[in-house]
Order: structure tokens, then sequence, then C-alpha cells
């Protein structure tokens, strides 16, 4: 066991856990947090997506010995119901799920996409999009919802 | 919206009152049947009005549901029929659901009965209608004013003639029970008049659950709670020899190692540490009962020991086989598939004594009430268990058999325990949605009329749902020591009785149907003759969005297609000439008018034999011979050198009755239908001569949010004066077969096995 310090959504947690911990471990059970999701463990479907340094990294299997204190961002971090991020909102004025566990990875993905590439076209999107996994079939509002976010945030483009 | 964590905070927040016990009765294992059969999918909920609804002093309504959210927008609609029937906005209604302490026994969350069973003229609707006829005569009471004079509305009754005479439902019942029951004559409102049903309310729970809030099974905590993990046998059938305790003494965290008969878990102070124990712990297991060939299973459940069964049989099909002017055979192969939900099961028990507690997203909370009181050898009165959601399960996922996992350990340890089930536990060993072969024959008479239909299906069987009373229909059940239901063969099939019940849509829609007096099919073929051939299982099976419908309609709706080509009639007006009903006529009709159906036999004439070629095919059902009426027209886009299927626009049309929620019934059309579209062309269970090797999303690979997917118009049809059907399994039923049709009009040939990857695709291109 070691003492790791995170910083999660703004604030900094200490966390005493095995080296090869996965960071999922640690956000759903040492954290609580709800956002990230186990899904398969084996980095297949997204569903553990958190964005670190504006990448999409699933972390249920990033060991939390290898992070090096950058921030981590979980879906929580972006908004909340009652002041939901554009893209969040974009989903929710979509109505774009049905179960909603795997909307964690569409949109932490989503959100790294366009963070990166603030205009991406509909082949972007797919790519990102590739090995994210929803078995409800809303893939047509979910795309729905990430061209909505793109195009009215574009202006703004680093919200 | 989330409920309630503990009782007591619910019972301060709705105001009063009423706490419903299970009221079905205990079935005890010499009544060991079917589980959810014998059962009833539907329960016993008991005709209390306050079991149903509680008014608080402040006017808010609480209303009490035994079914469930799976993510089909059940718990927004249910909210919504609440809001409709009691007159009172939709912010002031609170919807409980399925927790064996505290809402009506309604069975299982299953089958589309959903709509039936709570959006007509029973239960949960007849609740509501309940509750606002007795609170105006209550107001009339009050306010001395006859009772046809007052209309309620946003929770307050008052005079037509004189508004100053009003009264709030909190003031005339506001923490009281109505002590009444159901009143079988209350009338609804009629769907022309409502606001709130019948209206795309956005579902109440997406907000939770796009930023990150909302509480899934997964997420439930409880002071002191424990991790488990599971440690599966390593082949089908094998048995527990020893477990070397030893091997993970020591290890950081380790609580304890649980065995009972060939169960065996490990529990942890954290998850990561259970999941270390659990890869460590060396288990000795027996041989495995070894598995039959994949390639040649179709063939084998044909050779095997059936259950028969008819669903009609006129008597007459040999003989009008034997004078046709000609007669048409296909045969059709479905695989085994999963549910493979996105989220691997997950439960969380806190067993103490006889006391219990399981938060669990099982579709059956009563049920399981039952089973987990069996698992644990315990009275069931003491279980409790809350439905808490999980990822969408499309049937029977391994929600029941984890929440047996986390309630064995917890008794093992006296402490909560928490499992959530590996990706490779749970597709190894879930209950897989069934394989099939499907023979088909018909005759024709000279004009190429259908004269008779003749169906001869086999499909295997293991386990099943749980139900009340058959814990061993998972796998958890089986390896803590209780059979799975038995199975029992039985030919020659008895002949059919007790009217006509296509619930498994194994007769097609174009028979007639006719058990005894009367004929409840769609069609008009007069001789027919259905036989189902059920055999055993190397697997445990259940139910599968669709079960056995899905498969079921992909051979009847394909061998249909095959008939239209072969007398070179037009796939819509085949069908439309051989059915009477006119719903499934109608559906019919509204898709192909939509997609603006190029009508002319198929196959397409002139369409070249390398590259890509396009086709438009068309599928139709009555979802379980009357639950909901669907047809698709399809069209797609085939590359015949690489063998890629891409469909490119599905057009549905969907008749279930008055609509609840517009949106809603257009998002399950979506979902159903990339669903069916995803297990059409990719998903198969495979395995080896000893275990399953589909145990991951590379070795079962469904479609993934980045594939190419079709444009899909839904096509609504509010049919006001229709009972409530179902709508979540309707458009999953034709999708296989719409791919299918259209395939054959793009390239002249069939595919008779699902699903159609790239190589059958080619196989079948070069055959031809």
């Amino acid at each position: 066991m070691s003492v790791f310090t995170l910083k999660v959504n703004g604030r900094t947690h200490s966390v005493d856990v095995d080296p090869a911990t996965p960071l999922l471990y640690v956000l759903s059970d040492d954290l609580e947090l709800r956002g990230p999701k186990f899904g398969c463990g084996l980095a297949q479907c997204g569903s553990c997506t958190v964005n670190i340094k504006g990448q999409a990294v699933r972390s249920c299997v990033t060991a939390v010995g290898s992070l090096d204190g950058s921030e981590i961002t979980t879906l929580e971090g972006l908004g909340s119901p009652e002041n939901p991020h554009p893209l969040q909102k974009a989903f929710i004025d979509e109505q774009a799920m049905q179960c909603g566990f795997c909307i964690n990875g569409v949109i932490m993905t989503a959100k790294a996409l366009v963070d990166r590439t603030p205009n991406p076209t509909d082949a972007q999107i797919r790519q990102a999009m590739a090995t994210v996994l929803c078995r409800c079939g809303a893939n047509q509002r979910m795309f729905q919802a990430i061209r909505r976010y793109v195009q009215t945030s574009t202006p703004r483009r680093t919200a | 919206m989330i409920p309630p964590a503990t009782r007591r905070d619910f019972l301060k927040q709705s105001g009063a009152l009423i706490v419903t016990f299970s009221a079905a009765g205990v079935v005890s294992e010499l009544e060991f049947v079917t589980g959810v059969a014998a059962q009833g999918i539907n329960g016993n909920p008991g005709t209390a009005l306050d079991s149903w609804i509680a008014i608080a002093a402040d006017g808010r309504v609480t209303a009490y549901t035994g079914k469930c959210e799976l993510g089909h927008g059940l718990f927004t609609a249910q909210t919504q029929l609440i809001a409709e029937e009691l007159s009172v906005p939709l912010d002031r209604v609170t919807l409980i659901q399925c927790d064996t302490a505290l809402t009506p026994d309604q069975g299982t969350t299953s089958g589309a009965q959903s709509h039936p069973s709570n959006f007509n003229t029973a239960n949960l609707a007849l609740a509501g209608a309940t509750a606002r006829e007795a609170l105006i005569r209550l107001a009339s009471t009050r306010l001395s004013v006859p009772v046809d004079q007052l209309s309620a509305k946003d929770g307050i009754v008052s005079a037509a003639s004189d508004p100053a005479k009003r009264v709030s439902y909190g003031d005339l019942v506001g923490g009281r029970k109505f002590e009444i029951q159901l009143d079988p004559k209350a009338r609804r409102k009629h769907p022309s008049t409502w606001t709130v049903l019948g209206t795309p309310v956005k579902r109440l729970d997406i907000p939770a659950l796009a930023t990150g809030r909302f509480e899934f099974v997964h997420n439930v905590r409880v002071p002191g709670m424990l991790h488990g993990r599971v440690v599966r046998p390593p082949t089908v059938g094998a048995n527990l020899v020893t477990v070397d305790e030893s091997s993970v003494r020591g290890m950081p965290g380790l609580v304890k190692v649980v065995v009972k008969k060939n169960f065996v878990g490990v529990v942890a102070e954290k998850p990561w540490q259970a999941v270390q124990a659990a890869a460590k712990l060396k288990a000795t297991w027996s041989a495995g009962s070894g598995l039959p060939p994949q390639r040649t299973f179709h063939d084998r459940m044909r050779q095997s020991p059936s259950r028969d069964a008819f669903t009609v049989n006129s008597g007459d099909v040999d003989a009008r086989l034997g004078d046709a002017s000609r007669v048409v055979k296909a045969t059709y192969l479905y695989p085994y598939q999963m549910h493979a939900s996105i989220g691997t099961a997950c439960a969380v028990a806190d067993v103490q004594g006889e006391k219990v507690t399981v938060w669990s997203a099982s579709q059956a909370v009563h049920p399981l009430r039952n089973t987990m009181a069996m698992v644990l050898g315990i009275p069931p009165a003491g279980v409790r268990i809350v439905f808490r959601m999980g990822a969408g399960c499309y049937g029977v996922n391994g929600a029941d058999t984890v929440s047996y996992d986390a309630a064995l350990m917890s008794q093992s340890v006296g402490k909560p325990v928490r499992v959530q089930l590996s990706r490779q536990d749970e597709m190894a060993w879930e209950n897989y949605g069934l394989a099939f072969v499907i023979d088909q024959r018909v005759a024709l008479d000279a004009s190429g009329t259908i004269v008779a239909w003749d169906y001869e299906g086999w499909s295997p069987t293991r386990g099943n749902r749980p139900g009340g009373n058959a814990p061993g229909n998972v796998v958890t059940g089986f390896l803590a020591g209780f059979p799975p239901q038995p199975f029992a063969p039985r030919t020659p099939a008895p002949p059919p009785q007790g009217g006509f019940e296509n619930g498994s849509n194994t007769a097609p829609s174009y028979v007639t149907g006719t058990v005894g007096a009367e004929s409840g099919g769609c069609g008009v073929v007069k001789s027919e003759r259905v036989l189902n051939r059920t055999v055993e299982s190397p697997f445990f099976t259940g139910p599968l969005r669709s079960p056995a419908r899905l498969q079921n309609t992909f051979a009847h709706e394909c061998f249909m297609d095959e008939i239209a080509a072969l007398v070179k009639a037009d796939p819509v007006e085949y069908r439309q000439r051989h059915l009477r009903d006119p719903r499934l006529k109608g559906v019919l009709a509204a898709a192909a008018k939509t997609a603006g159906w190029d009508a002319r036999p198929s196959p397409r004439p002139g369409a070249r034999r390398t590259g890509v070629v396009t086709g438009r095919g068309i599928a139709c059902v009555l979802y379980e011979g009357d639950n909901g009426y669907c047809a698709n027209v399809t069209e797609l886009e085939v590359n015949q050198d690489t063998g890629v299927i891409v469909v490119k626009r599905c057009v549905v049309a969907m008749d279930a009755g008055p609509i609840s929620n517009p949106d809603g019934i257009r998002n399950q059309v979506e979902g159903g239908t990339l669903q069916g579209l995803s297990r059409a062309l990719l998903e198969e269970v495979t395995w080896d001569a000893e275990r399953v090797t589909s145990v991951d999303w590379r070795s079962y690979r469904p479609l993934y949010l980045g594939a190419a997917v079709p444009v899909i118009e839904s096509v609504l049809i509010n049919q006001t004066e229709g009972v409530a059907m179902g709508a979540g399994e309707t458009a999953i039923t034709v999708a296989a077969a719409a791919i299918g049709n259209a395939f054959y009009d793009a390239t002249g040939v069939r595919l008779r096995e699902v699903p159609f990857t790239p190589e059958r695709v080619k196989a079948a291109l070069q055959r031809r």
C-alpha cells in the first residue's frame, strides 16, 4: 500500500492503496464517484473513461501508481443536474440514452474529442467513438447530441 | 426523483402510510414447477388503493409500482400516468418502484408487459382513476356540490359553477388512508383529453444520468460494506474438489474464502483486493461434462430428445402438402446470443441472520425474495429486495445470479457485501438467448396463394428466470446446490388446447390460428401446423429481448419473402393478400408508404454480381400474438467483394395502442432496431469442447458506436381507442428478417443463418 494524492474535479484527495490498483476502483469506491463505471475492466467498452490532460483515458486499466499528479476530470466534474455542461445539456435535450450506463464513456470521449478538435467531421466523431460501446442502441441520438454541442460551442471552443 | 434510501426517509417524505407487503404466498419446493410460468408474470398485486397511492398533507402524491425502470423510460411514463389520472402536476408525483417492503407484487418487469398491466384498466392506472374519483366524492361531501359538477385540476377539486368552492387533495385526505378497494368501474381519462400522458415528457432520470449523479445498483454503498469476487468453475459441468485457502492466506485485505457446494467466492475489504485474491486462489475442479461441437449443434438439436407442443394443428396439413400445386421448403438457423449488458451485474447484500436486505437490479423483486430465502436457507419473511437500476438488461442477465452471489458471501461473513461480476464471469455463465433451427414448408395452389403452412422448430433450454421457486435456473443457485427446473421430454405433442396462444410467435402471421372454435391468428391460411420442440441445452438459457419471438419472426418473415419471390409477387402485396388483421395490415401499409416502397417482386432486376448493390426488404409482426404491431422497411447496401452489409435506412411503423410518451416509444423503436441489427449482423456465442469462448468484447463483438448505422424513421400510429400494448421488444423482433429480405432483394441470395457475418455473406454469394 502507498499513499497517493489525486486531483479530481478540482479537489485533492489522499488515498492509501496498492499502486497497481486501477484508477477506476479508487474513483468509484474510495471517492464514491458515480460517473466512471466498470463495464469490462479490459479497456474494451469505454464506460470507465475519465479525462486527463485533455485525453480520454480508460481508468479501468490505468494503475494509480502510473499517474503523474495531473488533474482528473470525471463526468460529475463537468456539470450538475441543475447546471449541466453544454455537452451534458445536449445529451439531455436530445434524450440521447436509454439505460445510461455507457453515457459516461460517450460524453467523456466526446469531450476530449471536441476539446482537441473543435469542429469534428462526422467521420472524426465516428472514429473517436469506434471503441465506445452502447448496448441500448441510442447511437443516432448520441451523434445528434454531439453535433448539437459542436454547433453551439464552436464560438467558445475552450469551454 | 431517486427514491429515498431508507424506509424511514421514505415514510418521512410521503407523509403517510401504506406499506404493502407481498401478497404472494411463498411457493414451497414441493410445488417445484416452472419458475415464472407457475407464478404468473404479473404477480399478485392486490386491490387495496392504499397499496398503490398515498397523498400527503401537502398534496404530494406517492405512487407505488411493481414495474421498474430498465432504461426504457418506464419510470417517467408511469409518473406521467399518475399525474394524468390524478390531475396533478408531474413534479408533485413521487414514484416508488419495486421494493418488496413497499410496492405491490407485480411479478416480473418483462415481456413488454408493463404497459398492458399498468396502463389499461387495472393496477396502477386503475389506482389513479379510483383515487381521482374517490377524491371528487370526498369533495362533493365537503363542498356540498354534486359529483357531476366537480372537476379536478392541479390537485384541487373545484365546482364548475363557483370556482370559489374548491378544496385541495391535501385537505381532503392528506396523510390519511383511502381505505377503499380499486374500483373496476373507475373511468380512465380518455386519451383525447390527456395533457401529461401522451406527451413527450423528457425522461426524469436523464439529468442525473448525464451528470454522473444517478445511483445505479453499482453505486449503492452501505456502512461496513465489504467486496466479494466469485470464482466460477473453469469448464462447464466441473465440480469443486478442493479449495486451498493457504494459497491466498495473508493477502492484503482478505476477509474470507466462501465455499458452498460448487459456489466459491472471496471477500475482501476492497474490490481490487478481492479481484486479486480470486485470481490467486487455488481451487481444484473435476473435469467438466464436455460440450457438443458448435459446428454441428443445430443438427444435434434435431436428434435430441424433445418436449413437443403444438401451437396449432388443423390436422389436414399433410393432405394439403400432398395435393399442392407446389411445395416450398426452407430451414433457418439462429445462434445462441447474449444479453451482454454494458455494465456487468452487481448487487449489494446485507444478511444478518434471518434479516436480509438486498439491493438488486433484478426484474423480479418479489419472486427473488422467495428464491433468495431458499438459497440462504431462511424464511422469506425477513428478506427485503430493493430494486436499484442496473445496466440495460434486455432480459434475465446476471442481475439475479449476482444477488445470490452477494447474499451467500454476506451470510458467510455477517457483513454487507458488494459483488460486481467480471466481464468473463458474466459472459461465460449467463442465461443465453435461444439458438433455433426452424424448418418451414408451405403448400401453394395454382395461383401461388398459400393454402397450408407447416412449421417445426427446435430450441434448447436449461434453467430460466428463477421465478419464485427455482434458484437453480441461474448459475449461482445451481452452483449452491439447487437444480435447474426439470426437463421432461414428451413426444408426440398433445393436441393444442385452451385457445390460440402465440406468445412466442411460433405461428406465422399468415395463418388463422384456430384452436377449438376460435381463430386468433392474423392471417387467412386455414391449414396450419406449428410444432415446437424443446431440447436440453448445455448452457443456461433465458429470456433475451424478444425471446423466441425474434427467432421465429426471422424464419417466418424471411420465408414469406421467399415464397413471394418464387411466385413473383411484391413482398408487401403478397403479405397483405394473406392477412386479415386490419392493424397488422395497417402497419405494413404505413411503413411501405413512408419508405416510398418500390412495389415489385424481389430480387431487384439487373443487379450486378460484384461491387456494391442495394436492396429493400420488409418484415412485420404482431408481437406475442397480441402485444404490439410493427413493420420495418429496411434499405441496405451489400459490398459483394467484402461481404459487408451496411444498413442505410429503416422505416419502422408501430401500433401499440394509445401512446404514453411519443419520444419514449421512438427511442425504443430506434434502440430496438439497432440492437436487432447488431444481433442480425454480428452477435454469436461461441464455445470449444469445454467452455464458452466468447467472454469479452473482442470475442463477442457487437455494434460499436463508431459503426455506420441507418437513419431510423419511426411511424407512430396512435391508436387511442385500443388497449395499451408493449413497445419495448417489438421493433427488435422484425430487424433481422427485414435485413435478410433486403439482402435478397439486392443480391438474389438468401441468408438463412444469423448472424450475417462477412464470411457467411461471401460464402452465400459464392454459392450463387
